[in-house]
């Protein structure tokens, strides 16, 4: 690094820290575009391939009106993966390329859309648990110092709370009604309780952005903190509709105002990272073929575009 | 690649929220060509009533000053303070002007 690059630096994260935001065409050192980039794309990656467990749901739905909200939902996923890929974009790197990168397997997204949607009750707790998740962690990132960045998770924070309530609704539900209905909730909470919990990124003492993050205010507060939020704010949810939370291990602890809770099985979570989860490789090739099939769409608009603008010259 | 040839380029989408608000930037889009745009647009940005208007512009056709600019541009300003009312001490007497 010459001596004006290191001056542009300390000035630069002296600028962030004191948290102001930082705009496309402004000066940005080059790890600060990359760790932007790499985060901003797999948070839409994770968008994306988050329609596909829920997708699978539409077509089931027990009610027209489930299947209305559903549907609604699944969209709002796609607009917030588009949202992200357009704040990814000014960052100086191509939707093509990202979206290259997804499907060549590449990319990573979000481990939790690797667990399969079983029953109609996993579409209730993917909305209360994961969407919930999802939540804590993105409400920081609306005070992110990349402004498109920061304004893209504004848009979706506003969008993603209707999605943790239609989840929750439908737990509601199954819990109001048969045996069977009330053992599918409990079964759904029992599956997606721990995958939910690792949403947070491994623990603090072993997450490998974290501290450099925060000193560039891309992220506020540590994955152990929005972790045990996240359990504070569950454990009464599940109590107050009969729910019975999966850990034997989680009290209430006076002392730290929170709860304890059980150890996480990381070797899980890395073996889903790593490609071994139940639906790693369906996700990816329902993505390729989704990509394929709609290659002839694509080509036809350009065609089509072309043609009217060669009519309208003549 | 005969991909590439089927990426679509990039507009940037401004919205009105309602009447007598001027178009705001939200964000931007692929598409082949602006009514297409237009359309995406209306699904991405709008799905919950948050516009009456819509304009999408090719992002290849916007100028945009520089940041290394923004003294020139916008510094002079600093020190012509005598643009704002409150430069002007009123006495007690006279309230409001």
């Amino acid at each position: 690094m010459n001596v004006t690059q290191e001056h542009l630096r300390e000035e630069f994260d002296a600028y962030v820290a004191s948290d102001k935001k930082i705009e496309p065409k402004d000066w940005m050192p080059d790890a600060y575009r990359k760790t932007l980039i790499r985060q901003i794309s797999q948070h839409a990656h994770s968008e994306i391939v988050g329609m596909l467990p829920e997708g699978k749901w539409i077509g089931r739905a027990p009610s027209l009106q489930r299947k209305a909200i559903l549907l609604a939902k699944v969209q709002d996923e796609a607009g917030h993966g588009l949202y992200l890929y357009s704040a990814a974009e000014t960052l100086g790197v191509e939707r093509a390329d990202l979206v290259d990168d997804l499907l060549s397997g590449k990319a990573k997204y979000s481990s939790i859309f690797n667990y399969p949607s079983l029953t109609w009750a996993d579409i209730g707790a993917i909305g209360w648990l994961v969407d919930g998740a999802a939540i804590m962690n993105q409400v920081p990132l609306c005070r992110c110092s990349y402004g498109p960045y920061a304004r893209a998770m504004t848009r979706v924070c506003k969008e993603e709370s209707f999605h943790q309530r239609q989840g929750y609704s439908i737990m509601m539900q199954l819990m109001k009604g048969t045996d069977a209905q009330k053992e599918m909730a409990q079964d759904a909470l029992n599956r997606w309780w721990w995958p939910s919990l690792m949403m947070f990124g491994p623990s603090d003492s072993e997450s490998t952005h974290s501290s450099q993050n925060m000193k560039w205010n891309i992220k506020r507060f540590s994955n152990d903190e929005l972790r045990q939020r996240m359990v504070d704010m569950t454990v009464p949810q599940a109590e107050c509709i009969g729910l019975k939370m999966p850990d034997p291990d989680l009290k209430w602890n006076e002392e730290k105002g929170g709860h304890d809770f059980g150890e996480i099985d990381w070797t899980e979570f890395y073996d889903v990272i790593a490609g071994n989860g139940i639906c790693n490789k369906e996700r990816l090739e329902e993505r390729n073929k989704a990509h394929d099939d709609g290659a002839w769409v694509r080509d036809a608009a350009v065609a089509y575009s072309e043609k009217r603008k060669a009519n309208k010259q003549r | 690649m005969s991909e590439n040839k089927s990426n679509w380029p990039l507009w940037e989408v401004f919205v009105r929220s309602r009447q007598g608000l001027g178009h705001k930037h939200v964000g931007s889009l692929h598409a082949s060509d602006a009514e297409m745009a237009i359309g995406n647009a209306r699904d991405v940005y709008t799905r919950r009533q948050e516009g009456v208007s819509i304009w999408v512009v090719p992002a290849e056709s916007i100028s945009a000053s520089s940041p290394s600019d923004s003294e020139a541009l916008f510094d002079p300003a600093n020190d012509k303070v005598y643009r704002h009312p409150t430069f002007f001490v009123l006495p007690d007497e006279v309230n409001h002007m």
